[in-house]
Order: C-alpha cells, then sequence, then structure tokens
C-alpha cells in the first residue's frame, strides 16, 4: 500500500468517524440546540467523505447549503419554538424502543445486502476539469430537472412564507 | 482504494441514526433534523456509486453527483416547509412536542 492510499484511509475513517459520531449525538443529546450543532457537524464529516470520493463540487455545495441555509434555518426555528420545551422532559418519546429496533433490524438488513452482493466495480478515471462539465450537463442534458427544481424551490419558498406567516 | 462497501456501510448506519432520530425524538425540529440525515446518507450513497461503479461505455458521466445535487435541492425545500409548518402548529398550539400534536390520529 502506497503512502497515498494509506492516508485516503486514515482521512476516510476520520470523516466517518465525525459523520457517525455527530449522527450518535443528534439522536440522544437532551438539548435541541446541541443537537442541531452535533447535526452540523456531521454535515462537515459527510462533506468531507465527499471529498475522499474526489466530488468536490458536491462537498462545497453541502457547506453552502447543508450547513450554511439548512442547519442555520434549524436553529432559527429552534429559536423560534423552545420556550415551552421543558427541559426535565426526555428527549425520546414512549415509542423509542419499537424505533430502536426497526433502526437496528433496517440496519442489519442493509449491512448484509452491501457486504453479500458482488457490486461491479470499476472505478472511474478522473481526467481534466469536473465543474465545467456539471455546468454544461445542467444545462444540456438535464436542463428540464433544473428548470423544474428553480421551481420547486420558489414554490417552496412562497409556501412556506404563507404557512409561517401570522 | 477503499472498497465500496465502506462507504455503503457508512451511509447505512448513517440513514439509521436518521431513521431512529426521526422516529424515537419528541421535539418536531428533531425529527426534521432525522430526515435531513437519512438524505445525506443517501447522498454518499449516490456519490460512492458515482465513484465506483462505471454505468456505460462513455468514459465518464456525472450522472451521480447531479442526482446528488437534486436531493440537496429537495432538501432545502423540505426543511423550509417542514419549519413553516413546525413554526405554524407553535403558533396554533404553543408545543412542538410531537405527541401532544394529534389531531389527525384515528
Amino acid at each position: 500500500m502506497t503512502t497515498e492510499q494509506a492516508l485516503t484511509f486514515v482521512a476516510f475513517f476520520i470523516f466517518a468517524g465525525i459523520t457517525l459520531f455527530g449522527g450518535i449525538l443528534v439522536a440522544t443529546m437532551r438539548n435541541v440546540m446541541h443537537a442541531a450543532l452535533c447535526m452540523m457537524m456531521c454535515f462537515f464529516g459527510v462533506a468531507g467523505i465527499y471529498i475522499v470520493l474526489e466530488a468536490g463540487f458536491i462537498a462545497a455545495v453541502q457547506v453552502l447549503v447543508y450547513i450554511g441555509a439548512i442547519a442555520v434555518l434549524i436553529l432559527f426555528a429552534i429559536m423560534l419554538t423552545r420556550g415551552l420545551m421543558s427541559k426535565t422532559l426526555a428527549p425520546a418519546n414512549s415509542q423509542w424502543i419499537a424505533g430502536g429496533a426497526i433502526a437496528l433490524l433496517l440496519f442489519i438488513a442493509l449491512a448484509f445486502v452491501a457486504l453479500g452482493t458482488n457490486w461491479p466495480v470499476s472505478p472511474i478515471q478522473i481526467t481534466g476539469d469536473m465543474i465545467p462539465k456539471i455546468g454544461v450537463e445542467l444545462m444540456t442534458t438535464y436542463v428540464l430537472p433544473f428548470e423544474i427544481a428553480s421551481l420547486l424551490l420558489l414554490a417552496a419558498l412562497i409556501g412556506a412564507i404563507v404557512i409561517a406567516r401570522e | 482504494m477503499i472498497p465500496l462497501q465502506y462507504y455503503l456501510l457508512l451511509a447505512a448506519a448513517l440513514f439509521c441514526i436518521g431513521l431512529f432520530t426521526a422516529l424515537a425524538r419528541r421535539n418536531a425540529v428533531a425529527v426534521l433534523m432525522g430526515i435531513e440525515l437519512m438524505l445525506n446518507a443517501v447522498n454518499i450513497n449516490l456519490i460512492a456509486f458515482w465513484r465506483y461503479v462505471k454505468p456505460s461505455a462513455a468514459v465518464w458521466d456525472l450522472t451521480g453527483q447531479i442526482f446528488a445535487l437534486f436531493v440537496i435541492t429537495l432538501a432545502a425545500a423540505e426543511a423550509a416547509i417542514g419549519l413553516a409548518l413546525i413554526i405554524a402548529i407553535y403558533r396554533s398550539r404553543d408545543t412542538v412536542n410531537i405527541e401532544d400534536v394529534d389531531l389527525m390520529k384515528w
């Protein structure tokens, strides 16, 4: 194994650890505000995983949209709604045992599929600059989904304002 | 190169943590955070398959990455609508505890 490969492994395990640790804290933290901050850490770990996978543009979008927009939106929502959430109330609801069992069973099933399937792996060779290609693809092959996504965002924007208005 | 299975296991674990968060938390905002974690897990899978499984004879294409971009767009729209709903519920019922919001339960 070359040094570069070893470093890739190390980076993968560091970012996977950040991701999973952050995720577990999101599920278990008592204070919702702290859980939201741990969720930001988890998103950062996912961005690192994208870097390891050589998808730099997606990693940048992850940091900008998830950490910069969605997580901040969630922090705002927590601050607007927290008053009546008493700190003594348990963070889990009455069905947490069933929920945990379902999540664990699903993980076992997914792990069986992931490890048992013979994936047709043929890693792509990345050549040239990727970001201009993404732009060209979005404006040619995927122009219809691209425009529909903009329409969806507009509808979500108007809908959110209408729903949240006093 | 890191085996594809590592990424799949990471995504499966993150998805199940998100599922548990969405099923077991009491705060509606935390439920929404669980859904965001699940969407992130799906995106890890999309990017990992883009990187490791070549779909056609073409040298390389970007379908997986573009799919991930659309998933991120949808997640942003979903977060905005979900949080607007939570704020509307909070205004009318003074709670974000999902166990108190059972108006539509049969």
